[in-house]
């Protein structure tokens, strides 16, 4: 009943709060906090269900096709997508040490912290940008253009990829990544608010939780990625 | 409270006429005037998925196929289905009688997310104007269950438009879930413990979970579609290595539990509504509320009881098959213990008890036909037949939409601060109750002695049956328009309505008719325990009975 003694200790109306950002319908800050902290968590559990049909789907996939999704597996670069894999992380290190900042009233570690998390956020997608383009060039795209012919099979020396299998594989490889390129994007707009709101001067050590359930997404995103990563690049590479 | 019957000139100040213009409406955050904006539109959407009803039963009048041809009759029952599920059942109780009652209900000044709360409706806009583009532009004609690969390789309809329409749709109803959740956990009063709830929030709890859980799913399957079919992938089509299957299990996953968005709800009524027109605390309160969350949680690992002919394994299916039995117990709970909390109670017969007594009859004819079909055998033998199609409208008509209706005459008073006239609802409850059953109960004759869903034309030895069933559609859309036309005429015409007409248990019985933007001018402080009725009748038995007889 932790959250009902919020409530009950509180003054029924807000007479000594000097925060603008409480709404008129809250009770008190902490009230607010925790309805926002709440609601960012269970719109992540809502996200975890929006991959999760992806992820079964590809789980059913590779157990059914897994020499042709281990083939084509193959053929991404996973250099680049491990560079990517150490970008985002490096990301979420940055979006704590911006909450850090605001917790502690550093204003301007808080500004260069959001604005390096931007940076890694679009080196991520630069680098997602450079492996479409190469998987464009070879071919590799879902569709009428599309050709996966004598891939070999690894550890199946003389067996060929069924291109058709292989193509299952490239499909959820562009939607999968597609989706969660299309959270970074999300995010990016999310931190570019936030970063104006910073440079406002909006946050203090009381007042941050827009950074905070906005760093909750962001991490979101990142854990993501940290499933994506082995599963699409790392199939049969030792 | 009869102060209003000369017409004063001056109005209390409430939620209504607080501010008066369109932007008032279409910018508002207030909690109650976003459940109208609801209640207009799902209101229209179910008019437009009756018309489509009432055509499919126009042309099953006679055996030829002469109305319409087959593929306007696919249609047909396409969108009658997709209008119905999206734009109407899920939405219904939730987002308008939800909407309105949940903040009141706990003693909160409005939903957690006042503006996520109107952008849901924005949504729910967005959404019908996509169904509505992709209706007028020609439809869908596989079924509102687009199975693959139908959809994806074969139908030339507008399979693109309705899976985005489903997709945008969607979010309103995750975005109405989450504002409940929240709600619920961070927004009650003071003293409002989670055993003092009302059921009806408990009930609305149980739907959020499912909402925020398994509508994205649905989601994702809707981009799968889309992207299948546009750019001839391979996901669900057998033909370029796809498991068709593995559609029906995302679809189910979703729309399985989908039906409990539907009843839930309309059980939250019940609780309601039966505890008031008894005058008794209900029966096992904690069974009632628990068994929400029961439904909830058994409700996902039911989905696959839709696919036993489609190739599943035994031992799935035997599975699937003893889930959907185990979640008929705490459906059975529920009914239990409505039963249990009429006995002995001082019963009234006006007209949201009438609704609720044909929910109780109806739901629990559903229920039990649903047993039949999670038998394995049977199912077999019912599969496609019109006994589906009756055991899902006794649920979701029979059930949800009784329950709505009970629900919307309860608390109509209070949200239009007027009462609807008495003897009119309770002549549209029996009309709604007869038209259902006529309507319907014939479908399950039909059904078992073989006549298949979704043809548009048949034997003529079933002709008798369908006749019925027509005629039965006819008095159910009588009964349909007439709380329409009262409800409307009552918004001018209607007595006042005082505070708390029913003498009704429940915080928001404590707040004017209509209430005032913010609901209570002071927070209130719970210090009873939900419908005690007893006590609240109490007072007068002491001064009117003698204690020596």
């Amino acid at each position: 009943m932790s959250d009902n003694s919020v409530a009950a200790t509180s003054p029924a109306h807000h007479h000594h709060h000097h925060n603008p950002a409480l709404l008129h319908h809250f009770a008190t800050e902490q009230q607010q906090k925790d309805s926002a902290d709440l609601g960012m968590w269970i719109f992540l559990a809502t996200e975890v269900m929006f991959f999760g049909g992806l992820f079964c789907a590809y789980l059913i996939y590779r157990r059914a096709y897994y020499g042709d999704f281990a083939a084509a597996s193959s053929s991404i670069d996973a250099a680049l997508g491990g560079t990517n894999t150490a970008v985002l992380i490096c990301s979420s290190l940055t979006v704590v040490l911006a909450i850090w900042a605001a917790q502690t009233a550093r204003r301007g570690l808080l500004i260069v912290m959001l604005i390096l998390t931007m940076l890694f956020g679009c080196a991520f997608l630069g680098i997602k940008g450079k492996e479409y383009k190469d998987k464009f060039v070879e071919h590799h795209v879902p569709g009428a253009s599309f050709s996966f012919e004598h891939e070999p099979i690894p550890g199946h020396p003389g067996e060929y990829a069924n291109p058709v299998h292989a193509e299952i594989f490239f499909a959820l490889y562009f939607i999968m990544t597609g989706l969660h390129a299309i959270h970074m994007i999300i995010g990016l707009g999310l931190f570019t608010w936030l970063l104006w709101a910073a440079w406002k001067g909006r946050f203090t050590p009381e007042y941050h939780t827009p950074l905070e359930i906005g760093g909750l997404y962001w991490h979101f995103v990142d854990i993501v990625w940290i499933y994506l990563f082995p599963l699409l690049y790392l199939i049969d590479r030792h | 409270m009869a102060t209003a019957a000369v017409a004063p000139p001056v109005e209390r100040e409430n939620y209504l006429n607080k501010h008066y213009g369109a932007w008032s409406w279409l910018l508002t955050t207030d909690h109650k005037r976003i459940a109208l904006l609801y209640l207009v539109s799902i209101t229209f959407f179910f008019f437009i998925g009756g018309l489509f009803a009432l055509l499919i039963r126009l042309e099953l009048l006679t055996p030829a196929g002469d109305l319409v041809q087959a593929d306007t009759y696919n249609k047909l029952f396409t969108q009658h289905g997709m209008v119905m599920v999206f734009f109407f059942l899920i939405p219904s109780i939730p987002a308008v009688l939800g909407n309105f009652l949940v903040p009141l209900m706990i003693g909160a000044k409005d939903l957690a997310f006042p503006r996520i709360n109107l952008l849901s409706w924005y949504i729910y806009i967005t959404g019908g104007i996509l169904m509505l583009h992709c209706m007028i532009t020609g439809g869908v004609d596989t079924g509102w269950t687009f199975y693959t690969p139908f959809s994806t390789a074969f139908t030339n309809t507008k399979i693109v438009e309705a899976g985005l329409a489903i997709f945008v749709v969607g979010f309103s109803s995750i975005l109405t879930g989450l504002n409940f959740i929240v709600t619920i956990h961070r927004m009650r009063a003071p003293g409002m413990t989670w055993s003092r709830l009302p059921l009806f929030i408990w009930a609305h709890y149980a739907t959020s979970v499912i909402q925020i859980l398994g509508t994205p799913v649905i989601a994702i399957t809707s981009v799968l579609v889309v992207a299948e079919r546009v750019l001839h992938l391979g996901i669900f089509d057998p033909k370029l290595g796809g498991d068709p299957l593995l559609f029906q299990h995302l679809f189910w996953f979703y729309s399985h539990p989908a039906v409990y968005i539907m009843i839930l709800p309309s059980m939250g009524i019940m609780s309601e509504v039966i505890a008031c027109y008894s005058r008794k605390r209900i029966f096992g309160y904690n069974f009632v509320a628990l068994s929400s969350i029961a439904i909830a949680v058994f409700g996902f690992l039911v989905w696959a009881h839709h696919m036993f002919v489609a190739g599943i394994s035994v031992y799935a299916a035997l599975i699937f098959s003893i889930l959907s039995y185990a979640v008929a117990v705490p459906s059975a709970v529920k009914v239990f213990n409505w039963t249990a909390t009429l006995y002995k109670g001082s019963i009234h017969y006006d007209a949201p008890m009438l609704y609720a007594f044909g929910f109780l009859g109806l739901f629990t004819i559903g229920g039990l036909t649903g047993l039949f079909l999670a038998a394995l055998g049977l199912d077999v033998h019912l599969t496609d037949t019109y006994f589906v199609i009756a055991h899902f409208h006794y649920i979701m008509v029979g059930g949800a939409v009784m329950g709505y209706l009970a629900g919307m005459h309860f608390w109509w008073p209070k949200i239009s601060g007027r009462m609807y006239p008495e003897m009119w609802a309770r002549l549209a409850a029996l009309i709604v109750f007869i038209g259902f059953n006529l309507t319907f109960f014939p479908q399950f004759l039909l059904g078992y002695v073989g006549m298949p869903r979704r043809y548009y034309q048949y034997p003529p030895e079933f002709q008798v049956l369908n006749v019925l069933s027509t005629a039965g559609a006819t008095v159910l859309g009588v009964g349909y328009l007439l709380p329409m036309i009262y409800f409307l005429w009552s918004m001018r015409y209607g007595k006042p309505a005082p505070d708390n007409p029913w003498n009704a248990a429940g915080l928001e019985w404590k707040t004017p008719s209509p209430p005032t933007t913010f609901n209570f001018e002071q927070e209130p402080v719970v210090t009873w325990e939900a419908y005690n009725y007893e006590e609240l009748d109490a007072p007068q038995h002491k001064q009117e009975v003698p204690v020596v007889r």
